[in-house]
């Protein structure tokens, strides 16, 4: 198992060792397009100066970390207000360094201007080896795989797109138009009421017609809640869209749990 | 039913099952069986089945049971599906994963702290790839959404539950060693 995996991981990086020659012959570029952020950024300078995260030689990576971004504004590399909020940030820590400190104050109050920056290092650190772990577990779980779904001939799932709902429902809403003009003013209904609403009816039938959802509405104020409703349970993940056939009508379906 | 007796129906539902199937899934249909009952037969299938050596194995994924090839085998059955591995994540996506599945529910400014940079692409690619989901909203000034992992994220991982992450401290003294 760790075999297999294990090569896989080698092809890649064989892979992407031959994407960072290709773009070799400018070395600067590689480097600086390495950079997420600019803590990746820090933890490079950090690490190529060999010193100690807990104890940065403010004045000496604040100037390195300077010359990097001016090289990217040489190269033409749009440098991002991060990287811009982050030079801030250490150019303060270096002026509060150089303050001197006041001599009547307790030793344990007097606070370590760096502290904050080194703990947001060390959680970046952390999470960047996680993602590494979740990389590695990701090849591996790619060389498995699961019984194929068996294809349901007389139903087969489609899944429609918002677009496609959108389509129904202004369908919808010009027929009601052509139907009458005239709107009765209803009780306000909420939003959290409605989707109250559509869950109760999915509790009971687990399939409802979009369009016969939609064709429920008494107004257009209420066809839209139920069409923003809809949007907002796709987002919870409650329900999810199904399409029997191409421009067929949607079917609203709830998901399992 | 006696747990020699589960065995084979356990089997079979877990083969036709489309997603991993959970205890509580089968104890619904395998009605009026004992619980601890269905454990054992559902224990004692997956180590016969794995000690077969075969070319499948039984695993537990996503707190079900699952039927998948062994990751040895992975480009023969490639290339019988002709399929390609999955496009893989971006560095900046993974990270931001990473976070969100440590952190979660979190909400997207409380992920830019953490990471210094701006994730609104990424969340987006985690979003379409299904591996995060909303989790409703934070009860804060504008109501920002909180968004956590989904089922697919640990099924995508090979992860029985979040408890499987490997701890975030153990990545502490990268730096300092």
């Amino acid at each position: 198992m760790k075999e297999a995996s294990s090569q896989e991981i080698e092809q890649n990086a064989a892979h992407e060792s031959q994407a960072e020659f290709a773009e070799s012959t400018d070395q600067y570029k590689v480097k600086l397009s390495m950079f997420e952020g600019p803590l990746d950024l820090l933890l490079y300078l950090i690490r190529k100066e060999e010193v100690s995260i807990y104890d940065i030689p403010i004045a000496r990576i604040t100037e390195q970390y300077l010359e990097y971004l001016r090289a990217m504004q040489e190269l033409d590399i749009g440098v991002a207000g991060e990287f811009l909020v982050m030079a801030a940030t250490l150019i303060h820590i270096k002026t509060q360094m150089l303050l001197p400190r006041d001599p009547d104050a307790p030793e344990e109050e007097i606070e370590d201007p760096r502290n904050e920056l080194v703990y947001q290092l060390l959680e970046h650190q952390k999470f960047k080896g996680a993602a590494n772990v979740l990389h590695q577990r990701a090849m591996m779980e790619a060389a498995t795989f699961t019984r194929p779904m068996d294809g349901d001939e007389e139903n087969p799932e489609v899944a429609a797109t918002l677009f496609q709902l959108f389509e129904v429902f202004k369908e919808v809403m010009d027929r009601r138009k052509a139907i009458s003009e005239i709107e009765i003013a209803r009780d306000e209904m909420t939003m959290a009421e409605k989707i109250a609403e559509i869950k109760l009816m999915l509790n009971s039938s687990n399939e409802i017609s979009a369009r016969a959802l939609f064709e429920r509405a008494q107004s257009r104020r209420e066809m839209v809640l139920i069409f923003l409703s809809v949007l907002e349970l796709v987002k919870e993940l409650v329900i999810r869209f199904r399409q029997s056939r191409t421009f067929g009508d949607i079917v609203i379906v709830k998901r399992d749990s | 039913m006696t747990v020699e007796e589960l065995i084979p129906i356990i089997e079979s539902l877990i083969y036709v099952s489309e997603e991993p199937i959970s205890a509580k899934q089968l104890a619904a249909i395998l009605e009026g069986e004992s619980v601890d009952d269905i454990q054992t037969a559902t224990d004692q299938l997956a180590e016969e089945f794995n000690s077969r050596g075969g070319g499948l194995e039984l695993r537990q994924l996503a707190g079900g049971y699952r039927i998948t090839t062994r990751p040895e085998f992975s480009e023969y059955v490639r290339r019988y599906l002709k399929s390609q591995p999955s496009a893989r994540l971006s560095l900046a996506a993974l990270e931001t994963l990473a976070v969100i599945a440590y952190k979660q529910p979190i909400t997207i400014p409380e992920i830019l702290e953490i990471r210094g940079v701006t994730s609104t692409s990424a969340i987006k690619t985690l979003l379409d790839r299904r591996l995060i989901v909303a989790k409703g909203h934070k009860q804060v000034v504008g109501r920002p959404m909180l968004y956590g992992t989904s089922k697919d994220f640990l099924i995508h991982f090979g992860l029985n539950d979040l408890s499987e992450l490997p701890n975030l401290e153990d990545f502490e003294d990268l730096m300092t060693s």
